[in-house]
C-alpha cells in the first residue's frame, strides 16, 4: 500500500486552473521527486498534502486515511507529514533550539530538557549544535535550510516534504543541504520533492514525476525519464534544463 | 571587447564625436562667499542686539551682575563664530579664482565646492541663530509682558510642589490604563481577526466597537462615563472613584487605537511565518501566541508608544469631571493669582515625561534588531 495516494485532485485559484485531475502515489521509503515548468503545480501540490491548500475535488490519502475533505484534523495530520519551505521560514524572534523545540514542546507535549536533548542531537548531526543559540539571520542561508530540515524532522514525521528547498540558496551552499536529504534517504525517509536540481533528482529519486496541464504528464525511474523520455512535453522541458546548463 | 576585424555597430570613431560633458569650465564661488559673509553679518549684529536688550530687561528686574554678563558676553561670542565659516569661505573662493586663472580645472572645482560648502554651512547656522532671536525678541518685548506671563519663576517656584502632587493623579490614571490598554486592544486586534464564519460575528462587533470609539471624542467619552455612571446607580460601578472613571474611559477610547496596531502589526507578519507554524502542527491560537504576536509586538513598539504619549496627555482632559490633576490644581492657581505660569509648569511635566520614554523606545528597538541583526525577515 502506498504510503501517499492522490487520486484525481481538482484545484483552481480563480480563474488559472492548477490541477485538473492528478494522481500520484508514493511507497513508504520513496523519494519522489516532482519536476516541471514553473507554476505547474509542484508547490501547491505538497502544499495541498500538508493541508496547507484545500482542494476542489479528489482525495489524498496518507497511511490509508483520509486527509481531506470536512472533519479531517489537519494539526494531527501536520505531525507526521514535516514541510520545508524555499525560503526557510525560520521564526526571526527564536533562537535556533527554541525554533527546533516549539513544536515537540507545544504540540507533542514534549518536556522541555527531553525535546532539547532531542533537538541537540538532530542539530550534532548537520554539524550546527554550535549555533544552537544564535538568531537564524546570524546564519547563513543554507545553515538556515539545515535548521528547518531539522525543525521538520524534530516532530518524527512520518513523510518529508521538500519544496524547492534550494532554490533560494547560493550556488555553494546547496550541497551542504543535498547532503542531509541524501542521508535521510538513505536512512529510508519517505520523501517528496519539488526540485529544479536535476542532477540530484536523477542521484536519489526512486522515481520521477513530471508536472504538466494540471497532471501528472509523465512518471517513471529516473534514469528513464532522463535518458529516454516518451513524452514530447517531458523532451522539451529537459532540452530547456539542458540548455540552461542544469543537467 | 570584439575580435579583430569583428566591428559592432556604432563602434569606432566614437572618441571624436561624444564630448566629455562632465568635464564643463567650473564657476566662480565668490558670490555664494559673498552672500554668505553678509548674512552672517547680519544674524551676528541682530545677536549683539538682542543680547542688549536683555541685558536692559535684567537690569530692570534687578537680576543684572558680573555673572549675567559674562554669560551674555559669552553668548555674544559664540553667535560671532558664524563669521568663521563665511570668512573661510571667501579665503577658499580666492583660491579657485586663481586656480581658474590658471586653468587649473580640477583644483577650481575642489576649492568652489569646498567654498560653497562653507557658504551654505553659514546659511543654516544663520537660520537656526535667527529663529533663536525672534524667540528671545518675543520673550523680552513689551517690557519682559511674555516672559511675566507664563514664566513668572517666583510663583512658579512657590506652586511647583502643589502642582507636582496633583501630576501624579495623571500619572496614576495613565500608568493603570497603558497596562489595561495593551491587554485590551489585543483582545479586540484578535477579535478583529477571528477567522472562518464562525468568527463573522465577533468580527463585525469587534469593527464596531473600535469603529465607535475611535470615532467618540475622548473628552466626551470620560465626561459621559464619569458623570453618567454614578447616576445610573449600578452596584459597584457606581461606587468607582472619579479617577477610575478616568482609566475606564481612557481604555476604551485607546483601546480602539492600540488594538489597529496590533491588527497592523499582525498583518505585517509574512503568512510563510504562519503557514511554517501551522506545518508543524500548532494550532491557530498557538500560531498567533508564540509566533505571530511575538514577531507583531516587536514591531508595533514605536507607533505604540504614539498611542502611548496621546493616552499621557488625555490625562488632562480628566478636569471634565472635577478630577483634582495637575492641570486642574494649575488653574485653580492661575485664576487665584491671575498669571499663567503654574499652567506652564504642567506643559513642562507632561513633556519631561515623554522624553524618556521615547529614548527608551529607541534603546528597545535598537536593542532587539542588534540581537536579531536584521530585525526579522
Amino acid at each position: 500500500m502506498a504510503l501517499i495516494e492522490i487520486r484525481d485532485i481538482h484545484k483552481r485559484f480563480g480563474e488559472h486552473v492548477v490541477f485538473k485531475g492528478l494522481s500520484l502515489e508514493v511507497a513508504e521509503h520513496q523519494v519522489v521527486c516532482l519536476i516541471g515548468p514553473s507554476g505547474c503545480g509542484k508547490s501547491t501540490l505538497l502544499r495541498c498534502i500538508n493541508g496547507l491548500e484545500t482542494i476542489e475535488a479528489g482525495e489524498i490519502r496518507i497511511h490509508g486515511d483520509r486527509m481531506t475533505g470536512p472533519g479531517v484534523d489537519v494539526n494531527a495530520l501536520r505531525r507526521d507529514v514535516g514541510i520545508v519551505f524555499q525560503s526557510f521560514n525560520l521564526f526571526p524572534h527564536m533562537t535556533v533550539l527554541e525554533n527546533v523545540t516549539l513544536a515537540p514542546i507545544r504540540v507533542l507535549d514534549r518536556q522541555r530538557t527531553e525535546a532539547e536533548a532531542r533537538a541537540m542531537t538532530l542539530l550534532k548531526r548537520i554539524g550546527l549544535e554550535h549555533k544552537a543559540l544564535e538568531y537564524p539571520d546570524r546564519l547563513s542561508g543554507g545553515q538556515q535550510q539545515r535548521v528547518a530540515i531539522v525543525r521538520a524532522l524534530a516532530m518524527g514525521p512520518m513523510v518529508l516534504l521538500l519544496d524547492e528547498i534550494t532554490s533560494a540558496l547560493d550556488p555553494e551552499l546547496v550541497s551542504e543541504v543535498l547532503a542531509i536529504v541524501r542521508d535521510l534517504a538513505l536512512e529510508g525517509m519517505t520523501m517528496l520533492l519539488a526540485t529544479h536540481e536535476m542532477g540530484f533528482a536523477r542521484e536519489v529519486a526512486s522515481k520521477i514525476c513530471f508536472l504538466f496541464d494540471g497532471r501528472v504528464h509523465e512518471e517513471g525511474p529516473p534514469a528513464e525519464i532522463f535518458g529516454a523520455p516518451r513524452e514530447e512535453r517531458t523532451r522539451a522541458f529537459l532540452r530547456r534544463i539542458i540548455e540552461a546548463g542544469r543537467l | 571587447m570584439t575580435s579583430a576585424g569583428g566591428r559592432l555597430p556604432g563602434d569606432g570613431d566614437r572618441g571624436s564625436e561624444r564630448q566629455w560633458r562632465a568635464g564643463s569650465r567650473p564657476t566662480d564661488p565668490t558670490s555664494w562667499a559673498l552672500t554668505a559673509l553678509g548674512v552672517a553679518g547680519l544674524s551676528v549684529a541682530a545677536a549683539w542686539g538682542t543680547l542688549a536688550g536683555v541685558r536692559g530687561a535684567l537690569v530692570a528686574l534687578k537680576q543684572s551682575g558680573v555673572v549675567a554678563d559674562g554669560l551674555l558676553l559669552l553668548f555674544g561670542i559664540l553667535a560671532s563664530c558664524l563669521l568663521l565659516p563665511a570668512l573661510r569661505s571667501l579665503q577658499v573662493a580666492g583660491k579657485a579664482r586663481t586656480a581658474l586663472a590658471a586653468g587649473d580645472v580640477i583644483g577650481a572645482r575642489v576649492a568652489g565646492a569646498s567654498a560653497r560648502g562653507l557658504a551654505w554651512y553659514s546659511f543654516g547656522f544663520a537660520g537656526a541663530l535667527v529663529l533663536i532671536l525672534l524667540v528671545v525678541q518675543f520673550f523680552i518685548a513689551n517690557d519682559l509682558a511674555v516672559s511675566r506671563t507664563f514664566f513668572l519663576l517666583p510663583l512658579i517656584a512657590s506652586t511647583f510642589g502643589l502642582v507636582l502632587k496633583a501630576f501624579w493623579t495623571n500619572v496614576y490614571i495613565f500608568i493603570v490604563a497603558e497596562a489595561l490598554v495593551l491587554i485590551w486592544g489585543l483582545v479586540i486586534a484578535l477579535a478583529r481577526l477571528a477567522p472562518g464564519p464562525a468568527g463573522r460575528p465577533i468580527r463585525a462587533m469587534a469593527t464596531f466597537y473600535a469603529d465607535v470609539f475611535r470615532g467618540l471624542p475622548a473628552i466626551i467619552n470620560i465626561y459621559l462615563i464619569g458623570f453618567g455612571i454614578p447616576l445610573t446607580g449600578l452596584p459597584i460601578l457606581r461606587d468607582l472613584s472619579q479617577e477610575s472613571f478616568a482609566i475606564l474611559a481612557l481604555t476604551l477610547t485607546y483601546g480602539a487605537y492600540v488594538a489597529e496596531v496590533y491588527r497592523a502589526g499582525i498583518e505585517s507578519i509574512h503568512w510563510s511565518q504562519t503557514a511554517a507554524a501551522r506545518s508543524l502542527g500548532l494550532s491557530y491560537m498557538q500560531t498567533m501566541r508564540y509566533v505571530t504576536v511575538p514577531q507583531a509586538v516587536r514591531r508595533i513598539i514605536p507607533p505604540l508608544l504614539n498611542d502611548f504619549i496621546g493616552l499621557q496627555k488625555d490625562t488632562a482632559l480628566v478636569n471634565v469631571i472635577g478630577t483634582i490633576d495637575a492641570f486642574n490644581q494649575a488653574k485653580i492657581i492661575a485664576s487665584n493669582h491671575f498669571n499663567l505660569s503654574p499652567v506652564m509648569t504642567v506643559a513642562i511635566l507632561f513633556v519631561v515625561v515623554t522624553i524618556p520614554q521615547a529614548r527608551f523606545v529607541d534603546k528597545l528597538v535598537e536593542r532587539d534588531q542588534r540581537r536579531m541583526r536584521a530585525g526579522g525577515t
